[in-house]
C-alpha cells in the first residue's frame, strides 16, 4: 500500500484513494491523422519498463481528481518526487 | 459582464411544500443501546459545487457568500449563512439553506464575469454529523485517512475512501465531524455507521 | 494440584483460577494464565499431533509463534471453529475445546504411521511428484486417501458467528515487540509528543524478560517491566496493543496488524466487540524490535516429543509453572542454555545433564552448574534420541566442534526432556518483507536484517546482539533517531548486570555414527517432515540454489513458515554444496509471519456490507410492488416487476406490450450524468465524441459514441445541450465514474486551455421514463409545458413543471417509443414517480424493468455498450458509420485509431441481428456462430451472440451477434451452437426487428 504524496492536496494519501494511469509524459501526437501506423502504434501501445526510476500518472481518484505525475522507483517503490503536470520542471526525472 | 445567459439555471424546488425526501428515509434508525453512544444526524441543506480559477470566483464568493474564497489545501470558510470547502485548486462546496439554494446559485451565476461552473448538487447529496467521544474510533474503521485531531485539525475538510465508497469529511470539533454522503450510497454508508459504532451504541436524530 | 508437572512459582499464572477445558474429547484442567501448551505440558500430554509426511508423533517443541507442532482445531463449536491455531499462543478459557488437526483415526493410532513407519524410506523429497504422477486416472483417488490422513485442520462447516473488524491507525513510531528493547524505545519515544504504538503478540509485556534473571538498575526485570509499563500507560501519546502480531511490513511503512481480542476468553459477547481486528497502520518510522528464536539442533530422532528448545523448557518453568519431565539432558552449543539447567534444578526434584559441544565452555559457568548439582559433560553432543511416544534416554557421543565430528564411545543417559540449543536465530522477517535481503553474520552464526529502503529501525536481539544491556541502548538510540525531528535527549541506559552473557561455537547438524541417509531421521522442519537427508539428497539431485531446495522439500512452507529450521536447513544445504552460508543465502520471508485468520482479513466486508448497493431515489416503491432486482455496477436496478405468479417471461411480455402499445414507466435515474459547463465545452465534447457536436442548438439533444485512442467503442449516450456554454451528457449506468475519470483525463492533460468543468450529478438527478403511445397524453395531465410535437419534437429537451416539481423533459427513446425522460432534483424522485403513477392509472401505465428495456431497445438494434462490444469492437463493426464525423476539424479521440490497417479489413466482426429459423428457440447469449455445420470439432468459430429475447410484439425470438464479415452477409445462414452438438440455423438480418424508419418515436 504505498502512501502517495498529492501535489495538489498537499499531503500523502493511502494509495487506496489513487488510480494508476501508467507511464507519464507520454504526448499525443500533433497531427494524428498524418501518423504512420507504426507511430500511432508506439503512441498508443509501447511503453517503457525500466528496472529502477519510472514516470508515471497517477489521478487522485477518490480525493481532488486530479492528475499528476510521480517518479518510483520500480524497484524498491520509492517515490522520489510528485509534482503537477503543469510543473516547469516537469521533465521526466 | 455577466455571462449568466449563456448557463442553464433552474429553481429545481417545487412550490408546494411536503414533497421532498432525506436520502435516509430507508434507512434503519432504530437506537443501539450503549453508555456512550455514536450520535448521527443528517442536516438537510443546499449544496452547490463551483469550478473554476480562482481569480475569477475570488470576489464572487467575497461579494455574494461575504466568505473568503478558501485556496489553501482542505480548508473551509463559513458563516451563519453558509460554508464553502477547498474540494481541490478548482473546486469548492457551497452549503447554505436549503431554501435558499435557488437564490444562492443565480447571485453567483449572475456575478461571474469570467468563466465558472456553478452546479447545484443538493439532489445529489447530503451532509451527516457523526458525534460523540467514539466517533473518531468509528472513523477509524471506515478511512484509511489520519483522523487523529493533530491531522484533521477542526475545520480540515478531505476528500477521502469511506469503506468501499467516499466521503467529503471535515472536523468539526474534538469529537465532531461532518461527512458529505452521496445519495445512491447513503443506505450503505448508514448502514457501515452503525455497524462500525454498534459496540458503542448509536443515537440517530 | 492435579497436574503431574505442575510447579508452583509461575509467574504468569494464576493459582488460584483453575481452568477447565478439553482436548481431543477429554476434560483437563489449567489455571488462568496457561496456554494450551503449557495447560497440556502440565497434565503431562506430550503427543500433540502426528507429523505431515510419516505420522509419527510429535509434542509441543517451543513456547511461542514460532511453534511447529502444537497446531491445534480450535473448535468449542463448528461455527466458531478455527483451524491451525498454535497451542504455544492460544490461551485457555473455561470451556475451551480443542482437538489435534491430523492423526487418524485418532493422535495415538494413526494410520500414516503406518505408512510412514514402512515407507519412510520410500518417501523422499519429490515423492509425490516422483511416484503419483501416473496413471492420471488415479490422481483423485490418491488424493482423496493422503488427504484423510494428513493436512492440517478443518475448514467450518457454518457461518462463523464472530464479527471481525479492521481500524486504521497511523503514528510516528510503531515498535514491534515490547522485549527490553521495545520497552526502552518506547520508554524515550514517550518522551516527545510523537503518537508511539507498541505491539507485542503476547499477552503480556517484557518479550525475553519474563524469563531473565538479570538485575536492571538493582531490580528485577520483572519490576522494571512493571514500573517501565507503569510510565507508559500514564502517557496521552502511547498506545499499546498486547495479543497483537505485526504480521505484514508492506511498502511506504504500512504494516498490518492482527490482533486478537476476545480468542482469550471464555464467552465473547456478540456485537460488543470483534473477536479479531486487523490494524492497518501507516507508520512514520517503524522500529523493529522483535528478537530472537532459539533454534534446537538437528540429531537423530529429534522429533521425538520431549524435544523442544531450551529457551522454551525455562519459559514453561518461570512462566507457566511447569517442569515437562523429571530428568533433563540439555544440548548446547553456547552459554545461554545453562540457565535452562538452572531453573530446572531450582526445582524440586528435577536433575540435568548439561551435554556442550564446546571444548571449553567459560569455567565460571561450569563450576557454578556443577555447583548446582548440574553434570556437565564438554565435547559432548546428543546423537540420538530414544525412545517412540516420548523420550526415554539420549545417546550421547563425543564430539569435536571444530571438525564436527564425532569421537569417543557412545554413553546413554535416561531423560525425558531433551532439550537443545544451537543459538539464536533474530526474527528477520518482517525486515524481509519489505524487500531487503537478511545477511549472515559469521560471528553469531545468524542472519540479521538487511538495510531496508524504509525508515525501519532495529534494536535489541534482532540485530544480532543479544545481550541485555544492547537491547536497553539500542531501544532507546533507535527511537531517539527515528524521532530525529523532536531532538529528545537520550535516556540514561539502565544498569544492568547480566546473570549469563552469551558465548557460542557454531554448530547446526549433529552428526549419527552413521551415514545422514542411515541415520535415524533428523529432523529439520517438523511441520513438513523435512530430514536433513532429504535436504542432502536434493543437493544431489541438482539443487543448488536455496530457494530450488526449499521448493523441493517444502522447507519452511508449513503455517509456522520455517521459523526454528530455516537457519538449520540452510547451513545444512550449504554444507553439502560444499559453500559457506553466506555464499548460499536465505530463502525470504513474506507476509504473514503467523497465519491470519479470512476472518480478521475480511473484517466488515462482509454480508450486507460486502459491497455498497447503489438505489435511486424510487427504490421504496418498486420494493413495495414486488420488483425483482438485477445488479448493474454496484446500482440495484428493477428487473421486472412480476404480477401474482407470473414467470419472468409472461412478466416481460406484459411489460414489453404494455410500452408498444400504451405506456410504461422506467426508472432511469442510474444512467451516469454529467454536467458540462464551459466556453468550450462543446469544443470538448467534438474532441471526445466520435460524431459532431459544434452545430447542437439550446434545447437539442444528441447521441453521442465515444471511443479510446485505439477507435474501439467504450460509451455511449445522450447529450442534451442546456445552453451555449452548458451540457449534460448521460453515460451508460456502469460508465459513469470511469467516462468522468476520462473527460478529467484529457482536459487536464491535454486540453488544459479548453475552459471546460466536468461534474457528476447523477446522483442529484432523479429519472422517470414514460415510454409508449400513450405517453404524451399522461403527461399532457401533469404539466403545462407545451408537448405539441411541432414545438417540442423528437431530440428535444424543455424545462417544465410536471406533476408540481420543477424538471427537465428530455424527449429522447431507448425504446423506439414516443418517450419522456423527465429529470427532476432526486429530493422529489419518489414524489414525481408515485404522482406518474397516480395519473397512469386510466393509461394503464406500466412499471417496467431493465430486462423489458433491454428487449425493446435490442428490437430497435440499440447497442448497450459492453454487452453488444467488447472493447474490440468500432463504430463500423456496429454499423454506425454515421455517428463518426471524419471531416471535423479536430483529430476526435479515437479517429486516427479506427483508420488502422486491422480496422479497416473486410473481415472484421460486425454486428448484426440475427432470426433464428425455429422463431421460438432463445439463442443464449455468449453462443459461438460458425457459417456451416461443422463436421467436426473444434470448428472455425465466426462470432458469437451479444443479445438475444423473444419478442412478443414480432412474437418471434430474435438477436444481435457479433459475425465475421456479417455486414455483407445480409440474408444468409449461420449455426449457431445451443449445446453439445446442438445447433440452431439464423439468419442474418438487420439489427432493426422492429419500426426501421423510426416512426413511433418520432409522432
Amino acid at each position: 500500500m504505498l502512501n502517495i504524496y498529492c501535489p495538489f492536496c498537499a499531503e500523502s494519501r493511502s494509495e487506496e484513494e489513487f488510480h494508476y494511469h501508467g507511464q507519464a509524459h507520454i504526448v499525443r501526437p500533433a497531427d494524428p491523422d498524418a501518423c504512420s501506423d507504426e507511430a500511432w502504434g508506439n503512441y498508443l501501445y509501447f511503453r517503457a519498463n525500466p528496472r529502477g526510476l519510472h514516470t508515471e500518472m497517477w489521478v487522485h481518484a477518490a480525493g481532488c481528481r486530479k492528475y499528476f505525475n510521480v517518479v518510483r522507483d520500480t524497484v524498491t517503490y520509492e517515490i522520489h518526487r510528485s509534482y503537477r503536470i503543469d510543473d516547469p520542471q516537469a521533465s521526466a526525472l | 459582464m455577466s455571462n449568466a445567459d449563456q448557463y442553464a439555471v433552474m429553481q429545481q424546488r417545487p412550490e408546494i411544500s411536503g414533497l421532498a425526501r432525506s436520502v435516509f428515509a430507508d434507512a434503519d434508525k432504530s437506537q443501539i443501546s450503549g453508555v456512550n453512544p455514536v450520535r448521527l444526524n443528517e442536516i438537510q441543506c443546499g449544496h452547490i459545487v463551483i469550478r473554476g480559477l480562482e481569480n475569477d470566483i475570488k470576489d464572487v464568493v467575497q461579494s455574494q457568500l461575504e466568505l473568503p474564497l478558501p485556496t489553501e489545501p482542505l480548508s473551509c470558510y463559513q458563516n451563519d449563512a453558509a460554508c464553502i470547502r477547498w474540494i481541490s485548486p478548482d473546486e469548492w462546496l457551497v452549503t447554505v439553506a436549503e431554501n435558499e439554494t435557488h437564490s444562492t446559485e443565480v447571485k453567483l451565476r449572475l456575478a461571474v464575469e469570467g468563466y465558472a461552473a456553478i452546479v447545484n448538487v443538493s439532489g445529489g447529496q447530503t451532509l451527516l454529523q457523526l458525534a460523540g467521544e467514539h466517533a473518531e474510533e468509528v472513523l477509524m474503521k471506515s478511512t484509511s485517512y489520519d483522523v487523529h485531531e493533530s491531522n484533521l485539525k477542526v475545520g480540515k475538510v478531505v476528500t477521502t475512501t469511506f469503506a468501499h465508497t467516499q466521503v467529503v469529511l471535515r472536523r468539526l470539533d474534538t469529537n465532531s465531524f461532518e461527512l458529505v454522503v452521496r445519495r445512491s450510497f447513503a443506505d450503505y454508508v448508514f448502514a457501515w455507521i452503525r455497524d462500525a459504532a454498534a459496540e458503542f451504541g448509536v443515537d440517530t436524530y | 494440584m492435579t497436574e503431574a508437572n505442575r510447579i508452583p512459582g509461575g509467574n504468569d499464572i494464576d493459582y488460584s483460577c483453575p481452568i477447565t477445558f478439553t482436548f481431543n474429547g477429554k476434560q483437563l484442567t489449567g489455571y488462568q494464565g496457561d496456554t494450551i501448551a503449557s495447560a497440556l505440558l502440565a497434565n503431562d500430554i506430550k503427543i500433540v499431533g502426528r507429523s505431515f509426511k510419516y505420522g509419527r508423533p510429535r509434542g509441543i517443541v517451543s513456547a511461542g509463534e514460532e511453534e511447529p507442532n502444537g497446531i491445534l482445531q480450535l473448535a468449542d463449536s463448528d461455527a466458531t471453529a478455527v483451524p491451525n491455531v498454535r497451542a504455544t499462543q492460544q490461551e485457555i478459557y473455561e470451556g475451551l475445546v480443542c482437538r489435534t488437526t491430523n492423526g487418524w483415526p485418532s493422535v495415538d493410532f494413526d494410520v500414516m504411521s503406518l505408512v510412514g513407519d514402512l515407507a519412510a524410506k520410500m518417501m523422499p523429497p519429490g515423492f509425490y511428484y516422483k511416484t503419483l504422477m501416473f496413471p492420471q486416472f488415479l490422481w483423485p483417488w490418491y488424493e482423496k486417501v493422503i488427504r484423510a490422513g494428513a493436512g492440517l485442520g478443518v475448514a467450518p462447516s457454518v457461518p462463523d458467528v464472530d464479527t471481525y473488524d479492521k481500524l486504521n491507525r497511523h503514528c510516528d513510531l510503531l515498535i514491534v515487540g515490547a522485549g527490553p528493547a521495545g520497552l526502552a524505545a518506547a520508554a524515550q519515544a514517550s518522551r516527545s509528543n510523537a503518537r508511539v504504538l507498541l505491539v507485542d503478540e503476547s499477552p503480556n509485556p517484557g518479550g525475553s524478560l519474563r524469563l531473565s534473571r538479570d538485575l536492571i538498575d538493582g531490580q528485577s526485570a520483572a519490576a522494571w517491566i512493571e514500573k517501565t509499563m507503569r510510565e507508559l500507560s500514564g502517557k496521552a501519546n502511547v498506545e499499546i496493543l498486547l495479543r497483537t502480531t505485526a504480521t505484514g511490513y508492506h511498502d511506504h511503512n504500512f504494516v498490518t496488524l492482527h490482533e486478537r481480542r476476545s480468542d482469550h476468553l471464555p464467552s465473547r459477547q456478540k456485537g460488543a466487540s470483534s473477536r479479531q481486528r486487523m490494524h492497518r497502520v501507516r507508520a512514520g518510522a517503524v522500529l523493529l524490535a522483535t528478537g530472537a528464536q532459539e533454534r534446537p539442533l538437528v540429531f537423530a530422532n529429534n522429533d521425538v516429543p520431549g524435544c523442544m528448545q531450551a529457551n522454551a523448557v525455562s519459559a514453561y518453568i518461570r512462566q507457566y509453572g511447569v517442569r515437562p519431565g523429571k530428568q533433563l539432558v540439555l544440548m548446547t552449543t553456547n552459554n545461554s542454555a545453562y540457565q535452562t539447567a538452572f531453573d530446572w534444578v531450582d526445582t524440586e526434584g528435577g536433575t540435568a545433564v548439561v551435554v556442550d559441544t564446546r571444548a571449553a565452555p567459560d569455567p565460571v559457568l561450569v563450576a557454578r552448574a556443577k555447583a548446582a548439582g548440574i553434570r556437565v559433560m564438554v565435547s559432548s553432543a546428543v546423537i540420538e534420541t530414544k525412545g517412540l511416544r516420548q523420550v526415554k534416554s539420549a545417546v550421547i557421543s563425543g564430539f569435536n566442534s571444530q571438525t564436527q565430528t564425532l569421537m569417543g564411545r557412545l554413553v546413554h543417559i535416561k531423560a525425558d526432556v531433551i532439550a537443545s540449543s544451537g543459538g539464536w536465530s533474530p526474527v528477520v522477517h518482517l525486515s524481509s518483507h519489505t524487500g531487503t535481503r537478511p545477511e549472515w553474520r559469521e560471528d553469531i552464526s545468524a542472519f540479521v536484517p538487511g538495510v531496508s529502503k524504509q525508515n525501519m529501525w532495529t534494536a535489541g536481539a534482532v540485530t544480532g546482539d543479544f545481550s541485555l544491556a544492547s537491547a536497553l541502548g539500542q531501544g532507546i538510540d533507535a527511537a531517539t533517531s527515528a524521532l530525529t525531528q523532536y531532538d529528545l535527549p537520550r535516556l540514561a541506559v539502565p544498569e544492568v548486570q547480566e546473570a549469563i552473557p552469551l558465548e557460542m561455537e557454531p554448530c547446526f547438524h549433529i552428526p549419527h555414527t552413521r551415514a545422514t541417509s542411515r541415520a535415524p531421521m533428523q529432523f529439520v522442519d517438523y511441520q513438513l517432515d523435512v530430514t536433513a537427508a532429504s535436504i542432502e539428497l536434493a543437493t544431489r539431485e541438482g539443487f543448488e540454489s536455496v530457494e530450488h531446495v526449499k521448493r523441493y522439500t517444502a522447507l519452511g512452507f508449513g503455517t509456522d513458515q520455517g521459523k526454528i529450521s530455516n537457519v538449520n536447513g540452510v547451513a545444512i544445504a550449504a554444507k553439502a554444496l560444499g559453500r559457506s552460508i553466506a555464499e548460499t543465502g536465505t530463502t525470504m520471508f513474506r507476509p504473514n509471519y503467523t497465519p491470519v485468520s479470512f476472518g480478521a482479513m475480511a473484517g466488515r466486508d462482509v454480508g450486507k456490507l460486502f459491497e455498497p448497493k447503489r438505489y435511486t431515489a424510487m427504490q421504496s416503491w418498486h420494493e413495495q410492488n414486488g420488483a425483482l432486482f438485477e445488479d448493474v455496477g454496484q446500482w440495484k436496478r428493477p428487473w421486472y416487476f412480476p404480477q401474482g405468479s407470473e414467470t419472468m417471461r409472461a412478466a416481460v411480455d406484459r411489460e414489453c406490450l404494455a410500452v408498444r402499445n400504451g405506456v410504461g414507466i422506467l426508472d432511469a435515474s442510474t444512467l451516469g450524468k454529467i454536467d458540462i459547463q464551459g466556453a468550450d465545452a462543446r469544443e470538448f465534447l467534438n474532441r471526445i465524441y466520435t460524431n459532431a457536436w459544434l452545430k447542437l442548438g439550446v434545447g437539442k439533444c444528441r447521441y453521442g459514441l465515444m471511443c479510446g485512442e485505439d477507435g474501439m467503442v467504450m460509451d455511449d449516450g445522450v447529450t442534451a445541450c442546456l445552453a451555449d456554454n452548458h451540457f449534460v451528457m448521460t453515460t451508460t449506468t456502469g460508465g459513469a465514474a470511469r467516462v468522468l475519470e476520462w473527460l478529467e483525463l484529457w482536459h487536464q492533460t491535454e486540453w488544459p486551455e479548453l475552459n471546460v468543468y466536468f461534474n457528476t450529478v447523477t446522483d442529484h438527478w432523479a429519472t422517470a421514463t414514460i415510454s409508449g403511445p400513450d405517453a404524451r397524453a399522461l403527461l399532457s395531465e401533469l404539466t403545462d409545458t407545451d408537448l405539441d410535437s411541432d414545438n417540442f419534437p423528437f431530440m428535444a429537451w424543455r424545462e417544465g413543471v410536471v406533476a408540481d416539481i420543477p424538471g427537465r423533459i428530455f424527449r429522447i427513446s431507448f425504446t423506439g417509443e414516443l418517450s419522456y425522460e423527465i429529470n427532476v432534483n432526486a429530493n422529489y424522485g419518489l414524489a414525481l414517480w408515485e404522482r406518474l403513477i397516480e395519473a397512469g392509472k386510466k393509461y394503464n401505465l406500466t412499471p417496467y424493468g431493465t430486462e423489458t428495456m433491454h428487449v425493446l431497445r435490442a428490437e430497435k438494434g440499440f447497442i448497450i455498450v459492453g454487452q453488444d462490444t467488447d472493447g474490440a469492437v468500432t463504430p463500423e463493426d456496429l454499423g454506425m458509420e454515421w455517428a463518426i464525423a471524419r471531416r471535423k476539424k479536430f483529430s476526435f479521440v479515437g479517429k486516427r485509431g479506427m483508420a488502422r490497417e486491422d480496422c479497416q479489413r473486410a473481415q472484421r466482426k460486425q454486428l448484426v441481428g440475427l432470426s433464428p429459423i425455429d422463431t421460438n428457440v432463445i439463442l443464449p447469449e455468449g453462443s459461438q456462430i460458425v457459417f456451416e455445420r461443422p463436421t467436426q470439432l473444434p470448428a472455425n468459430m465466426v462470432g458469437h451472440v451479444t443479445s438475444s429475447y423473444f419478442s412478443p410484439t414480432l412474437n418471434k425470438s430474435f438477436a444481435l451477434a457479433l459475425v465475421r464479415g456479417g455486414l455483407d452477409r445480409q440474408g444468409e445462414t449461420v449455426q449457431v451452437s445451443i449445446g453439445p452438438d446442438e445447433w440452431m440455423a439464423a439468419e442474418i438480418c438487420s439489427t432493426v426487428f422492429y419500426d426501421p424508419a423510426g416512426d413511433r418515436q418520432n409522432v
